[in-house]
């Protein structure tokens, strides 16, 4: 007999059927490869198999718990993360709240924090808006994959495309607060300036100097497959995102001040600000919305959302006509 | 004009339906139920429960219960007030919107307790608005005295409230419930003032996947983050919040 003949009486008695054997060997592959391929690859959308081995570091170091910090950790830079793609990044812890220096210096690292957290009482006059700092750099500037300040504050002075000349720390905090903040920045010797600097300086203390550290900025997504689309955005906005921040994108104000805040409209950040950028705005809340659920939409919707809420009416980029 | 609005205007549905009157037929009284249900889907569908839910038939249930349901009171206290040794909740000052919401869950599951099922389930639609908004118009929670004396469990608890715990991606309780715990109307609720018994109940249910009844996930995924002692030390923390710049 034939493998032909015999597939096709198997066929028609219908006891069994020959296309059992390729499910139960392509099932079985497909979960071997599920469990084999590395956890960053799985989490990310699927490489290109030959840039992974090309790499440093992709001999599959994992990260051993509990181990003394700072550790270099070596990491298989996958496409979605290639914007920070250092093969090499280093895992840092900041100090805990309690390890607050005394003195005048922890004075200044206190009003940092304030400053930081509620930037609407404790810097008022620098803010054109009703954010505050925290809003996008979420954990009073600790959360990691949200911009956290101990992962920035070594990385300065940097050359930046956005102005083309090399900036000081000071400087791109003023960036923050001229953009984000749609506000003017506090002078570089400002009890306020000298106050966050000091923050950023404590937080990451300990820290090498220069070297891009584990959860810097926002974990920037691969390329949609679809392009973003802001009708698309809108469902996924109404779905997971109105319920805090209001239908209309105003945010939600209790007592005067903002527990939800606006996305949009005139008390958001201005057309000039990172987050104006469809793709920061996707990489942030990808990491980091809804609340408390980072991670839990898909890349493709965070690129739809984004998109909805960039192509929202919002103040203007203060450098007007000029070029992004 | 849309339909519910319609509905909604018909003679004798701005009253709560009386309970079945002895004299009238059993096909009468489904009518009159039917019309009920109806009623107070057009109600919600209009956003009018808010407006005329009424505030003196829930007091009426709320004290003297009525038609096989008991009161309301003999658990959840004279004012509303909730029983802290018990673990039963305070009502008084919760959202309308909210508590309503409850109501409708202990009736279809997603939110079991053996107590408040039974009587979720034999409140009529219209019983439910009336208690919502009678408690939602009561007096909220008041700081009682000083907050609690300093200790490694308060600290703890305050901080859990107010900070979180970004390193295992938990939002402090505050980002959701607002400012001390006052709550966010209409889906965040009040939690200052709350027994501890009954926040630590709440948040064991999400752990175990018992209650599953908030939008998104949003407080499973934090439940879900905890460890006992800091179910404990929150839950503790909430009962008597203290507001922002009494601390340190
Ligand atoms: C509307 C959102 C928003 C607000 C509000 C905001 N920022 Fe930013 N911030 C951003 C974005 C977007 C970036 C760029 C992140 C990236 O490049 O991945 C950024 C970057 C930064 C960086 C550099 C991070 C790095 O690793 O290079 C610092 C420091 C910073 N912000 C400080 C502040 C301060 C201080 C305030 C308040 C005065 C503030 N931000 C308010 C959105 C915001
Ligand atoms: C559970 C409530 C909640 C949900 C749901 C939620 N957010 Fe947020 N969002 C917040 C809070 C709170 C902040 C500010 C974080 C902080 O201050 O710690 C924030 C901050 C933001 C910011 C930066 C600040 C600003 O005003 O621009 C953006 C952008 C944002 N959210 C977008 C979204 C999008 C898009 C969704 C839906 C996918 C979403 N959020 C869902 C609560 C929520
Ligand atoms: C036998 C005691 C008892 C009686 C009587 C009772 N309740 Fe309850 N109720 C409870 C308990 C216990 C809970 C907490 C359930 C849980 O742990 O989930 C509760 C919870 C609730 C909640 C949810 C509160 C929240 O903050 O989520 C509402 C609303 C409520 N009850 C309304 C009522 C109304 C209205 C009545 C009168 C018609 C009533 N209850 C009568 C015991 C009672
Ligand atoms: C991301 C937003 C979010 C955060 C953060 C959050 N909650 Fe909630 N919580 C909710 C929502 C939404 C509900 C309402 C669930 C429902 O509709 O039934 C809720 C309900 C509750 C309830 C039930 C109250 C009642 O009377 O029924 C308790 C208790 C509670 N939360 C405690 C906490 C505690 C403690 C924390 C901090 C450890 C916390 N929540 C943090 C969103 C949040």
């Amino acid at each position: 007999m034939s493998f032909r003949t015999w597939y096709e009486s198997q066929k028609r008695t219908r006891k069994f059927h020959p296309g059992w054997i390729v499910m139960t060997v392509g099932g079985t592959l497909l979960v071997a490869g599920v469990i084999a391929v590395p956890a960053t690859l799985v989490a990310e959308t699927a490489p290109p198999p030959a840039a992974a081995p090309s790499l440093p570091g992709a001999s599959g170091h994992g990260k051993a718990p509990g181990e003394a910090m700072p550790k270099v950790i070596e990491q298989t830079p996958s496409p979605a993360r290639l914007r920070n793609a250092k093969a090499i990044q280093v895992d840092f812890s900041p100090p805990s709240d309690e390890a607050m220096p005394t003195g005048e210096f922890g004075k200044a690292v206190r009003l940092g924090k304030a400053i930081f957290t509620d930037t609407q009482t404790y810097a008022r006059q620098y803010v054109g808006n009703k954010l505050n700092c925290v809003n996008c750099h979420l954990g009073a500037g600790r959360k990691a994959d949200s911009a956290p300040l101990w992962a920035a504050y070594g990385m300065f002075p940097a050359y930046r495309d956005k102005n083309k000349h090399v900036n000081t720390y000071e400087e791109r905090l003023a960036g923050c607060f001229r953009f984000s903040m749609n506000g003017k920045a506090p002078a570089p010797d400002s009890k306020e300036m000298v106050a966050l600097v000091s923050y950023s300086y404590w937080l990451a203390k300990g820290a090498p100097l220069g070297v891009e550290l584990k959860g810097r900025g926002y974990p920037q997504l691969a390329e949609p497959s679809q392009k973003p689309d802001a009708a698309r955005g809108k469902q996924v906005f109404e779905a997971n995102c109105a319920l805090c921040h209001g239908a209309d994108g105003q945010g939600t104000e209790m007592g005067g001040r903002y527990v939800f805040p606006p996305l949009w409209g005139k008390n958001s950040f201005n057309g000039g600000a990172g987050m104006s950028t469809v793709k920061n705005a996707a990489a942030f809340v990808h990491a980091n919305m809804p609340l408390g659920k980072g991670s839990s939409l898909s890349e493709q919707e965070a690129w739809d959302v984004a998109k909805y809420v960039d192509s929202q009416p919002r103040p203007p980029d203060p450098r007007k006509g000029k070029s992004s | 004009m849309p339909l519910p609005f319609i509905v909604a205007w018909m003679p004798g549905s701005r009253k709560r339906v009386p309970p079945r009157p002895a004299h009238l037929p059993a096909g009468a009284t489904d009518f009159r139920s039917r019309l009920a249900g109806v009623v107070s889907i057009a109600w919600v569908a209009t956003g009018a429960s808010l407006a005329h839910a009424d505030r003196l038939a829930g007091a009426t249930l709320a004290q003297q219960g009525g038609g096989g349901v008991p009161a309301c009171m003999a658990c959840h206290g004279a004012k509303g007030e909730g029983q802290a040794a018990a673990g039963f909740p305070r009502l008084a000052g919760q959202g309308q919107a909210y508590l309503l919401k409850q109501l409708q869950a202990f009736a279809d599951g997603t939110r079991k307790n053996p107590q408040m099922a039974p009587i979720a389930r034999s409140l009529s639609a219209a019983q439910m608005r009336d208690a919502a908004d009678y408690y939602a118009s009561l007096p909220g929670w008041r700081q009682a005295g000083a907050p609690h004396t300093p200790s490694a469990q308060y600290a703890q608890g305050l901080k859990i409230a107010t900070e979180g715990d970004w390193t295992k991606e938990m939002p402090a309780c505050f980002a959701c419930h607002g400012i001390a715990g006052d709550g966010v109307p209409p889906h965040f609720p009040a939690l200052a003032g709350q027994p501890m018994a009954y926040t630590q109940t709440q948040l064991n249910a999400w752990r175990r996947a018992q209650r599953t009844n908030d939008p998104l996930g949003l407080m499973q995924a934090v439940a879900e983050k905890m460890s006992d002692a800091e179910i404990a030390a929150v839950s503790r923390y909430l009962e008597n919040p203290s507001r922002p710049g009494e601390e340190k």
